[in-house]
């Protein structure tokens, strides 16, 4: 079934595909060892986010908190933003974004198109001064209703009861799941579902690391860990750096023909590196890795063309994930 | 051969400034007192008051957070890298 009643009704479903020349070779008779990729760019507004958008304001609609009319406050990044401007756009809200400013301009362009309005917070503070800048906000303004991903558990339970699901029932042999980690929505929701469902799964977390520029003026004690985030449903966690991040984004157009962006390239380091402990173990793998998004909305980044060296370069201070 | 050290722009002034320094330890524990000994007061700013990790920093050894590896017992070899970063809000 491939009909749906309105563009809200096709979230979700998207496919699971196999990456045979990526997968490591396994020696004659040995185990095989498989990576595959869950192509959430194939959503609404092209990532994984409009699922956790979508259930975020279901849940807000269902307990009152979103009326007809109302104004949605997010601090975001792109994504979360752009998938809660076109939810609110089809039901009737009003959407206002907090975003750092060193983001690429593809996202602040989807964004207004989309019909959201954006209220820029300092580059120097990251995603922690733009969560900041959103709480003050919405203290200003008590009718305005801020979803809040990092805390919503809304958002975590759009992937217990969809993502989750839809991958066991894709692949039921699965062993390893690898995803970004962000606001910990989708690894908390997946993990907890392939925990309860898959006898010894396990969940790997990939974590951007960016330049320095962005960690630079960060004073330890004021840091950040999203509310959402349990560390038990996590098996291991790997901080990805910039230039591995970029190396297998175009390991995956050029071996696979898979368009992603940047923090898929870091889920998909991190699934390559435990797909390899599995064929130096001679045990069976299969490594499913969430594609977040797609390139499109990183192209002006540089990430894609010149050395390595110039996309590293050329990403220093950006939030590129 | 010894175990290098990344330190965050923000930590620097511990280490005089420098992006990167060398330590020895079996364990993260015993590095971090082993850089103690050369940088006074860089421990103190890594450890929570009861002795853990710091809730707001991440210790990464080859890359793998250390809360999944054993913590502050994680085993360390020559020839490690250690980073150390500033927790983050991430997500988009």
């Amino acid at each position: 079934m491939a009909r749906y009643d309105s563009l809200l009704d096709a979230c979700g479903g998207t496919p699971l595909v196999g990456l045979p020349r990526l997968s490591p070779q396994v020696p004659e008779g040995a185990p095989a060892v498989r990576l595959w990729a869950k192509l959430e760019d194939r959503n609404p507004t092209g990532s994984v986010k409009d699922r956790a958008a979508l259930w975020m304001v279901r849940a807000a609609e269902a307990d009152g908190r979103l009326r007809p009319g109302a104004t949605i406050l997010e601090p975001t990044s792109g994504n979360t933003g752009i998938a809660l401007a076109m939810v609110a756009k089809l039901r009737g809200y009003r959407m206002v974004c907090v975003m750092p400013e060193n983001v690429s301009t593809e996202r602040v362009q989807l964004l207004r198109m989309y019909g959201a309005e954006i209220i820029p917070s300092p580059a120097a503070g990251g995603s922690n001064q733009a969560v900041a800048n959103a709480r003050q906000l919405a203290a200003e303004h008590p009718d305005w209703v801020m979803l809040y991903q990092y805390g919503n558990e809304a958002n975590a339970r759009a992937h217990y009861e969809t993502t989750g699901p839809e991958l066991l029932r894709d692949l039921p042999t699965i062993t390893h799941f690898v995803a970004g980690l962000g606001t910990t929505g989708t690894l908390m929701g997946i993990g907890r579902y392939l925990r309860e469902k898959v006898e010894g799964v396990v969940v790997v977390a990939a974590e951007p690391r960016y330049g320095e520029l962005v960690y630079g003026l960060r004073n330890i004690d004021e840091g950040y860990v999203p509310e959402l985030y349990d560390p038990t449903v996590l098996t291991r966690r790997f901080s990805v750096s910039t230039q591995d991040a970029v190396l297998r984004t175009r390991q995956l157009v050029e071996v696979e023909g898979l368009f992603v962006g940047l923090s898929t390239g870091a889920a998909c380091h991190a699934a390559l590196a435990v797909a390899h402990e599995a064929v130096r173990a001679g045990r069976p793998a299969d490594v499913a890795f969430l594609v977040a998004d797609a390139g499109w909305k990183y192209l002006s980044t540089g990430a894609y063309g010149g050395t390595l060296a110039d996309a590293e370069a050329a990403l220093e201070g950006q939030l590129w994930a | 051969m010894a175990i290098h050290v990344r330190i965050p722009t923000i930590l620097r002034s511990y280490t005089g400034g420098a992006k990167a320094v060398d330590g020895a330890g079996d364990t993260l524990a015993q590095l971090l007192s082993d850089l103690d000994t050369r940088y006074p007061g860089l421990r103190g700013r890594l450890l929570a008051p009861d002795g853990g990790l710091h809730r707001f920093v991440n210790v990464y050894v080859n890359d793998e957070d250390v809360r999944f590896l054993g913590a502050l017992e994680t085993k360390l070899s020559d020839g490690d890298t250690v980073t150390i970063l500033p927790a983050v809000a991430g997500g988009s």
